[in-house]
């Protein structure tokens, strides 16, 4: 067996806070041979992106290496000098980083950006490496492969700009790219033709790769094999298929069954019942730009439906709308059969207090001054008017409620909190106005998958208990099998496609909710040859999206 | 010429000493990826900063008196200069040491965490609050009182016509230097900080409203603010004075007052810009959003909601804003239209006795008292600012 | 390009509607002036007929609206009328054909701060912003710490603190530079290098600590974006990351620091021009806000907040002309 291309012994990394350093990564071992793609996968936190970088020799300011090993054939990484890291860096390692709008230089055109690393490393020529350049946007299938590298980053879209900062990587033919959650950013359908496009790349060039993601799909797709993390140490490494079905650890059976939680569906409302609410034929704009079209839909009670759509579709601007934040232009919403004031600076306080809302970010969403006590109870006292040990009685009830100890966190600020946690009390304080509606916008996109399912399953609770409707935003198909009964889907501020669950997951589907169906990953090593199978490869991603 | 060529050669030395130096430094650490990676810049920077340090050392062992016989005036003041910053260093962080181990948990561990600046700074304006409120009860003499011959130098040398009884001389018309100093920072120190507040008032309130209620009232008020601050604030205060002082004797009200409502108007303009940006960055957050669905209404967003999170970018600013206020007041005195004798003011005094520095090389007490009256500015805005900006640091460090 | 045009032209408009309203307010807060400008200008000696006589030359007798825009000719017109000061004398002491007007006071005066303004620039800038960059390189080195003391220090400091230190220093007590700046006309122009070497270094040492501290401030956040980070993931070299990507992208934060700066030496100017007894526009605002010889003080006040939003706006204009993003539109 050859020495492996990139060997990690014992890797330590630690970080500062307040003076002082602490640890990020305990002592991890890492093989990587010419050829192969190694997938990186972990929540928040688990150090994946510092282990993608410390393979280059590189860690981030306020950041250090402090024990262990980094060899990149054979070269010792850690102590070489400044000058030959430099030489390898670019030239043999080439970097893919998340945000690729914010990793490309404005002031300069994306071709310059590209030919930079081999003119600086002597690989080639300007001119030749401008042709290479180009002959790769072709090979990454970007429009108009000729003329785009001389555009500016700005004027590319998110999907193209990853896919040019891919070919940037390979100018200079590099041994090893360091993927960083290239398409996190990206919509379901932008993301499909990256992957596609790297996959190709890496294989055709037969470059070693480290892909970091947190997403279990898209690394079954990328990774011959995987490496699982949590919080700074190794939880178990195995090739894909053998990782996906059949898994060792806990931690990773636990990751893995994320994905089957599904809540029993429910029958559908009674056809002469009132809605809950009702959104009859909203029209609506920011300034003069129309940014909704004639939006209907019901929400029955006990009932919750999933709006869907991509980035910019309009899904949460419908909600402003339902809340009265941005009054309609054209069209009302019903609550329980009586139109609502469009503003909510003119509805009542009842009225108000019937419309709850639960948020993306809890971050931004609980004031970080007051504590627990003092968010849940404001609701409690404003609407119910209750004072003193009722008040403290009904806050503690609703922590119970959620699943937390009041005790331990009645007196805690925000900031003490973790994601999940602050979730929950932005669920509480919800629930504090016993409200019939709630409106959770992308509530779980921000957390962590097994985070995310336990705040799914409390929702499902709190509804069956409570009679709850919510209309639940969100831009993630398995969020929208776990929790819903009805599904909307918005495209381009219209509603394109509604029903029922079941139906809306079953075929027939309508040619954009197929696409969105279609385009989202699954555990499947073979999902992506299979589809691009299918559907051919100049078939899919944003190329689809136009030819509807 | 020879002194550029000196000049000159001593740059040429320091040049080749940075070469051998990062040498000797990475035979002897054996290629230690201190020297290794070091650039010549680097190395350029470390022997400059010797040479200077050097030099300083050098110099501030030079005699007191030249051998003419006459004082080294330079030498003198440079000793003092040196004296002075070691000891107000030593004042910090004995005032530090302390402050890490009597107080409670918090702060402590504030202390703790403390620059020495920082500690200089808060050590600074204790002291000056001390004097500022018990000035009547420090100073030997009263602020009008006139007590003798005039006689500016100080040190109270009878022999240069001194009386040890006012160690800092007497001013032109015979009132005791130290009890003006000391009763400067009462007035000067006193009035800036009415003016601060009354700014924040204003400024504060207008600034909230405008981020929270949105609408025409905040293009109202932002162009007016737009306005006021295309007019360079101590021309206008200057513009503004000229009319006061008209206005002032027919009124018979105090020039004084007029002063304090020219300048927190003026001021109130950066405060409401600042207190604008604070509230429209909180307005966005969706725990506001939260509370306007509730239906609470505007005191309880304000109050409860936006004000207990911009407390912090506030009160950094309002110490920005009291340095900037008490700067423009002494210019204002310093140009003989603000604070009005016979109250005693630093700005004034300043520019009552500056033309004594003139007779630094003959006596280097005469340059003594007008400096001790600037620098009185001086280290007070100085404090603040290190105060301020070790806040400044500690927040933006807590969002990272 | 259209866009951008369209942009500019917006600024340049915008400017010139503050200027005018800034015009209006120094002509209401003038006139909020109580009694009449006559027995101001005559004081203790008015006597009926003079008082009338001054009415009439001022055209006191017409409406507020109308000497407004008559002001307002006049400003455009450089007919800046003549000053009280000099009518006072006139109509006290008879005579009348030697008075000099408000433009023949301010023209000297003001190339001559126009040159202080310059001498303190040229040092101050790239003294500034080379300082500026390495404290940023150097960050939370012994340098970028003293650096940081030093300046907040200066920036503490008010002006006349520092003028008197450094004629202390410079002046008294080893006698380099001279400490008063008596210029004249058609003096040789480094003698008036020289004689105007001290007020220009108080005024350096002040705006070189702001800028110094902007620009610092300035490239620390641009070292921090992702494209920089990626740019020494390319192996390139230390100097080339900032040369060619930091540089491009640092140049409209600096082009803001350097007008912002200047702007603010129109303020300082004042102050340190009276300590050095400099015949700048400064020194003659004060010697005319003492006297309250309103002509010139409403001149002098225009010409300050003129030059402020012209900086400013210079400012605004340069820093979207170095917008990549605005300059090529998608």
């Amino acid at each position: 067996m050859p020495d492996p291309l990139v060997k990690i012994r014992n890797l330590h990394i630690e970080g500062r806070s307040d003076e002082s350093w602490s640890p990020i990564i305990n002592g991890v071992d890492l093989d990587l041979n010419k050829g192969e793609v190694l997938g990186l996968i972990g929540e928040s936190g688990a150090g994946k992106s510092t282990i993608g970088l410390a393979a280059m020799g590189f860690t981030r300011d306020g950041v250090r290496i402090s024990d262990g090993t980094v060899e990149f054939d054979g070269i010792d990484m850690v102590n070489a000098s400044a000058a030959k890291k430099r030489a390898l860096l670019g030239k043999r390692i080439a970097y893919v980083a998340q945000s690729a709008a914010a990793s490309f230089n404005p002031a300069h055109r994306l071709i310059d950006q590209h030919t930079e690393g081999p003119v600086q490393h002597g690989v080639a020529s300007r001119a030749q490496s401008q042709e290479d350049g180009i002959e790769l946007y072709r090979k990454l299938r970007l429009p108009n492969p000729d003329q785009i590298g001389f555009r500016y980053p700005h004027q590319v879209s998110g999907g193209q700009l990853q896919r040019a900062m891919t070919a940037m990587a390979m100018s200079c033919r590099p041994d090893l790219i360091i993927f960083d959650e290239p398409t996190t950013a990206l919509d379901v359908t932008t993301q499909i033709e990256v992957l596609a496009a790297i996959r190709e790349i890496v294989e055709e060039f037969d470059t070693a790769a480290i892909y970091i993601t947190h997403d279990l799909a898209v690394v079954a797709q990328m990774a011959d094999k995987i490496k699982v993390l949590l919080r700074g140490d190794e939880v178990e490494e195995a090739d894909t298929r053998t990782m996906l079905s059949s898994p060792k650890e806990d931690y990773t059976k636990s990751l893995w069954a994320v994905r089957s939680f599904e809540r029993p569906e429910k029958p559908p409302a009674e056809p002469d019942a009132v809605p809950v609410v009702s959104v009859k034929g909203v029209t609506a704009a920011y300034g003069k730009v129309d940014v909704l079209h004639d939006v209907s839909f019901d929400i029955h009670a006990g009932r919750t439906v999933a709006v869907v759509g991509e980035s910019g579709s309009g899904k949460s601007t419908a909600a402003r709308c339902i809340t009265g934040l941005l009054p309609p232009r054209e069209g009302h919403v019903e609550f329980e059969g009586e139109a609502m004031p469009l503003d909510y600076k003119a509805r009542s306080k009842e009225q108000l207090r019937q419309v709850q809302m639960i948020y993306q970010m809890a971050d931004t969403a609980l004031n970080p001054r007051k504590t627990i006590a003092q968010i849940i109870g404001r609701p409690v006292e404003f609407y119910m008017g209750l004072k003193g040990s009722a008040l403290r009685d009904r806050v503690d009830q609703l922590l119970d409620q959620i699943e937390l100890d009041p005790a331990q966190f009645r007196n805690r600020l925000p900031s003490e909190l973790s994601g999940g946690q602050k979730q929950r009390i932005g669920i509480a304080r919800a629930l504090a106005a016993e409200p019939r509606f709630i409106i959770c916008d992308e509530v779980t996109s921000a957390l962590d998958q097994l985070v995310a399912e336990g705040i799914l399953r409390l929702l499902a609770r709190l509804q069956d208990e409570l009679g709850l409707s919510y209309m639940f935003i969100t831009h993630d198909l398995a969020t929208v099998r776990a929790i819903s009964d009805e599904v909307v889907v918005m495209k381009d501020g219209k509603v394109v496609d509604r029903g029922p669950k079941t139906e809306m997951f079953r075929p027939p589907h309508h040619a954009y909710t197929d696409l969105l169906l279609s385009s989202v990953p699954e555990m499947d090593p073979d999902w992506l040859d299979n589809l691009l199978a299918e559907r051919g490869v100049d078939n899919i991603g944003d190329a689809a999206v136009d030819k509807m | 010429m020879s002194g550029s060529m000196i000049f000159l050669l001593g740059l040429a030395g320091i040049a080749a000493m940075a070469f051998l130096f990062r040498l000797a430094g990475q035979k002897a650490t054996g290629d230690a990826p201190k020297f290794r990676d070091m650039s010549y810049g680097e190395a350029f920077g470390y022997m400059l900063a010797a040479t200077l340090l050097i030099l300083a050392v050098w110099y501030y062992f030079q005699p007191k008196v030249t051998e003419a016989g006459m004082a080294n005036a330079g030498v003198v003041f440079f000793r003092w200069a040196v004296q002075g910053f070691l000891i107000f260093a030593a004042a910090a962080w004995l005032f530090r040491l302390l402050g890490r181990n009597v107080g409670t948990a918090w702060t402590r561990k504030l202390f703790r965490q403390m620059p020495l600046t920082a500690s200089f700074g808060i050590l600074v304006i204790l002291i000056y609050a001390f004097v500022a409120i018990f000035a009547g009860a420090i100073a030997p003499h009263g602020q009008e009182e006139i007590l003798g011959a005039a006689n500016v130098i100080a040190g109270g040398d009878p022999a240069l016509g001194g009386d040890p009884a006012y160690p800092l001389g007497t001013d032109q018309i015979g009132r005791d230097i130290l009890s003006r100093l000391i009763y400067g920072a009462q007035n000067t120190v006193g009035i800036a900080f009415i003016t601060t507040i009354l700014a924040f008032l204003l400024g504060g309130t207008f600034g909230f409203l405008a981020a929270t209620l949105g609408g025409w009232l905040d293009q109202l008020l932002s162009r007016a603010v737009d306005v006021l601050m295309a007019i360079p604030s101590l021309i206008f205060a200057l513009l503004l004075m000229t009319i006061a002082t008209v206005w002032a004797p027919k009124l018979g009200i105090p020039l004084t007052w007029f002063m304090i409502v020219i300048i927190a108007v003026i001021d109130s303009t950066r405060v409401y810009r600042l207190a604008r940006a604070v509230g429209l960055n909180i307005v966005v957050m969706d725990y506001i959003e939260a509370a306007k669905l509730r239906g609470e209404g505007l005191g309880y967003l304000v109050f409860k909601e936006i004000l207990p999170n911009a407390t912090a970018p506030l009160l950094a600013e309002f110490g920005l804003r009291f340095c900037f206020v008490f700067l423009t007041i002494a210019a204002l005195s310093f140009l003989g239209v603000g604070i009005q004798p016979p109250l005693a003011d630093w700005g004034t005094m300043v520019r009552d006795l500056a033309q004594f520095i003139n007779f630094a090389a003959f006596s280097p007490m005469a340059a003594v008292t007008p400096l001790l009256a600037a620098g009185a500015i001086a280290l007070l805005t100085v404090g603040v600012n290190f105060v301020v900006d070790w806040m400044l640091h500690k927040s933006s460090g807590l969002k990272e | 390009m259209n866009s951008i045009l369209r942009i500019i032209l917006q600024r340049l408009g915008l400017g010139l509607l503050t200027l005018f309203v800034v015009s209006i307010v120094i002509f209401v807060a003038v006139n909020l002036l109580p009694g009449d400008f006559a027995e101001l200008i005559l004081g203790q000696g008015a006597t009926p007929e003079t008082v009338a006589t001054i009415r009439r030359d001022l055209g006191l007798d017409q409406p507020l609206v109308l000497r407004y825009f008559d002001w307002l000719r006049g400003m455009l017109t450089l007919d800046l009328g003549t000053s009280f000061s000099q009518l006072n004398r006139v109509s006290n002491l008879g005579g009348g054909s030697d008075t000099t007007t408000v433009v023949e006071q301010i023209a000297p005066r003001l190339s001559n701060t126009l040159f202080l303004a310059a001498v303190t620039a040229s040092i101050a800038v790239p003294f500034s912003i080379t300082l500026g960059v390495l404290a940023a390189l150097y960050r939370n080195t012994a340098f970028d710490r003293s650096a940081n003391i030093f300046t907040l220090s200066s920036i503490s400091s008010p002006e006349f603190f520092m003028a008197y230190v450094l004629i202390l220093f410079l002046a008294v007590l080893n006698p380099i530079l001279p400490s008063l700046s008596n210029i004249y006309q058609g003096m040789p122009f480094w003698e008036r290098v020289e004689k105007s070497l001290l007020p220009a270094l108080t005024l350096t040492l002040v705006v070189t600590a702001h800028m110094m501290r902007m620009t610092r401030a300035a490239i620390i956040n641009l070292l921090a974006s992702p494209y920089i980070e990626m740019a020494r993931l390319k192996g390139l070299s230390p100097m080339r990351v900032i040369v060619k990507h930091a540089l491009p992208n640092a140049l409209a934060p600096i082009i803001n620091v350097i007008a912002l700066n200047l702007a603010y030496l129109i303020t300082g100017v004042v102050v340190v021009e009276v300590v050095f007894v400099y015949p700048g526009i400064g020194q003659l605002f004060v010697d005319s806000v003492k006297i309250r010889d309103i002509p010139v003080v409403q001149a002098c006040c225009l010409i300050f907040a003129a030059a402020y939003i012209l900086l400013n706006l210079t400012a605004d204009i340069l820093s979207i002309l170095s917008n990549p993003r605005l300059r090529h539109p998608k």
